[in-house]
């Protein structure tokens, strides 16, 4: 019985999800579309920064960096192998293969550099770790920038459009699923004591270094996703989409939604992109509100909109409330 | 020969940039454990006061010593306000929360500077505070009126460069058979050295230097000594503001285009150097930015010059993994 659960928690969600998302694809309008591919690329960077930031208690400013690595292996992979067909497929399902296993490509090489980003870690604690990946992500860009193969500055245009509403919700599926699967199990509660007290979690046998490079590892793989899904709905990839800017704009989604908080991350995420999207018009204002709404909230509010709670645990709660007469 | 001294001289005049600005980032790490990212924008600011003062001053067209000398003393003031408000009013409250609070507020007053400045002015819309105002059916009080009047029409300057007028004119020299060294840059050079020598005595010579270093080491203890440990942490953020003054006018001195984002890079930069010659230690400090300066200039100047913005992170990153103390900084042992 057991073994059974445990495989449908994790496989579940997709097999609800995917005839939704497919209906999903089919009723909403080209631009309506775009909006959704955009917002559930934010919810994939959220939710897997907020295991860095959230779950270890760690601050990592460089989010876009790992995006970048991600968009740009798979974007190797696609151009590489756009003329290429799996012998015995139909093009469609060639082309399928193909984007997924770009996007695995993509997510292995991001997690390869959250490997590297990680092992300082083995000696560096809060801000210090901070401005770490804030410098590991200006050298990936200097790097990209400086790199034949990749480009340079005007990056690669031409990309397969190959996402659509469905690879999109599946990648944040497969992100809240991944995340909330880790914050119930033993290796989660292992993060939750280093953000607690490092120290007391090094005292109680906990590996807080090993810990540690596991989540960059594991946030930094998502990232990729999120990066490889972005550039190929846009068909392009250039190093400024990875700058400084995008990996605050992340933090600013975790911060709002409460760090430690899935569901926070998910609904900061879509209500801050929908925001984003409606004042495009006024695009010099927006990161003006941004920084205030940022300043703001940690003065009145830094535990942000959930602090570390899930409306998954509320909702249950509430209806035996109401199952029990109505009154709390 | 004659191409490496150029680069030492370059590399020196870019690094005591480097080590005005790292010496703000270690006095304010030194008291409050914060890095204070909003620094590298406070320059920025203080670029743009020294612009609209000079403005109004006419420098441009009639450019004297005693006009640049007011520019210089109006920029620094002004930095200092800023310093002292950013600290009073986004810091202070947070004093006693997780220090990762304080960092992210950091972090929102940077942008909040960066991109307030890039915002078309009211003048360039055609219209005034007072009647924006008007518009969102709210009153002017007096004393608003009186600060918006008092700020230059063109302010937010916008996206778009400026460029700084020149207080005097440009003199070159050359020496040693071939090497290039202006006026400009000797200028610079003792004004850098002078403020980080007054700075130096400051610290360790006066009474406010003794209060500082003891803030630093506890400032719970020396709150219990009768040290006014608020006070002595505002004035350590108005000297590092003060100092980011300077080193933003003799950046502008030579390197007249100044833009809203002008402040992020040699931010980032001046933290790297902070780290690197220990943070929270003022000789580290001006080391640290010197050797950053002379590593930028030698890497641009003999491999490829993009590469020019990486290597201050290489550098931060073998230093954190190498000697996380930096340089001159003493282990520290965190204790339960």
């Amino acid at each position: 019985m057991r073994p059974v659960r445990l495989v449908l928690r994790s496989v579940a969600p997709f097999l609800v999800a995917l005839p939704i998302l497919w209906f999903v694809q089919g009723a909403l309008p080209s631009y309506h579309s775009f909006v959704f591919i955009n917002i559930a690329v934010n919810v994939i960077l959220a939710v897997s920064l907020n295991v860095v930031n959230g779950f270890t208690g760690q601050f990592s400013i460089g989010h876009a960096a790992f995006m970048a690595v991600g968009a740009y292996t798979a974007a190797l992979v696609t151009t590489g192998m756009e003329a290429f067909q799996v012998v015995g497929l139909p093009p469609a399902a060639s082309d399928a293969l193909i984007f997924f296993v770009a996007l695995l490509a993509g997510m292995a090489m991001a997690s390869l550099a959250g490997l590297l980003v990680g092992i300082p870690s083995l000696r560096l604690r809060g801000d210090y770790l901070a401005i770490v990946t804030l410098g590991f992500g200006e050298i990936i860009r200097v790097v990209i920038e400086n790199t034949r193969v990749l480009g340079q500055a005007t990056g690669i245009s031409g990309l397969p459009a190959y996402t659509n509403v469905v690879w999109a919700g599946m990648g944040v599926v497969a992100t809240v699923v991944m995340a909330r699967r880790l914050l119930l199990s033993t290796q989660g509660r292992a993060l939750l004591a280093i953000r607690e007290d490092e120290v007391a979690a090094e005292a109680m046998g906990v590996d807080t270094v090993g810990w540690k490079v596991r989540a960059f590892v594991i946030s930094a793989a998502f990232a990729g996703l999120a990066g490889a899904l972005l550039v190929h709905k846009i068909q392009l990839v250039t190093p400024r989409m990875f700058t400084f800017v995008k990996s605050m704009e992340v933090v600013v989604m975790v911060v709002l939604g409460g760090m430690g908080s899935i569901t926070g991350s998910v609904v900061a995420a879509t209500l801050l992109t929908v925001a984003l999207e409606s004042l495009q018009a006024a695009d010099q204002y927006r990161m003006v509100i941004f920084s205030l709404l940022l300043i703001v909230l940690m003065l009145t509010r830094p535990s942000g909109l959930f602090g570390t709670r899930e409306i998954w645990d509320a909702v249950p709660r509430w209806l035996r409330r109401r199952a029990d007469g109505g009154t709390p | 020969m004659t191409e490496f001294l150029q680069h030492v001289v370059n590399g020196v005049s870019l690094g005591t940039i480097y080590a005005l600005i790292a010496l703000g980032y270690t006095m304010v790490y030194g008291v409050l454990k914060l890095i204070n990212f909003a620094h590298g924008d406070v320059y920025m600011a203080a670029a743009f006061a020294g612009f609209y003062i000079a403005t109004a001053l006419d420098v441009r067209d009639h450019p004297t010593i005693g006009k640049a000398v007011v520019v210089f003393l109006g920029a620094m003031a002004v930095a200092g306000a800023m310093g002292w408000a950013i600290e009073r009013f986004a810091y202070r409250p947070l004093r006693n929360r997780p220090r990762l609070a304080t960092l992210i507020t950091a972090i929102g007053i940077s942008f909040l500077l960066e991109y307030g400045f890039q915002l078309p002015s009211l003048q360039a819309q055609g219209r005034t505070f007072e009647e924006v105002l008007r518009g969102w059916g709210w009153g002017v009080p007096g004393w608003l009126d009186a600060l918006v009047g008092a700020l230059p029409s063109t302010f937010p300057p916008g996206p778009t460069p400026r460029f700084f007028p020149e207080p005097f004119t440009r003199v070159d020299w050359t020496v040693f058979g071939g090497v290039h060294v202006s006026n400009y840059d000797v200028v610079s050079f003792l004004v850098a050295v002078g403020f980080m020598l007054g700075l130096q005595w400051i610290v360790y010579r006066t009474r406010f230097g003794t209060a500082m270093r003891a803030v630093s080491f506890d400032p719970r203890v020396a709150g219990l000594m009768g040290i006014p440990v608020n006070r002595v942490i505002s004035a350590t953020f108005v000297l590092g503001s003060v100092l980011a003054a300077v080193a933003a006018l003799l950046v502008a001195g030579s390197r007249p285009r100044i833009d809203p984002i002008m402040g992020l890079m040699p931010g980032l930069k001046a933290f790297v150097a902070a780290v690197f010659g220990g943070i929270g230690n003022v000789p580290g400090a001006m080391l640290g930015g010197i050797a950053l300066g002379l590593a930028e200039e030698m890497v641009a100047g003999y491999t490829v010059s993009s590469f020019r913005d990486g290597i201050a992170f290489a550098m931060l990153i073998l230093v954190l993994i190498l000697r996380p103390e930096g340089l001159l900084g003493r282990v520290t042992v965190e204790k339960v």
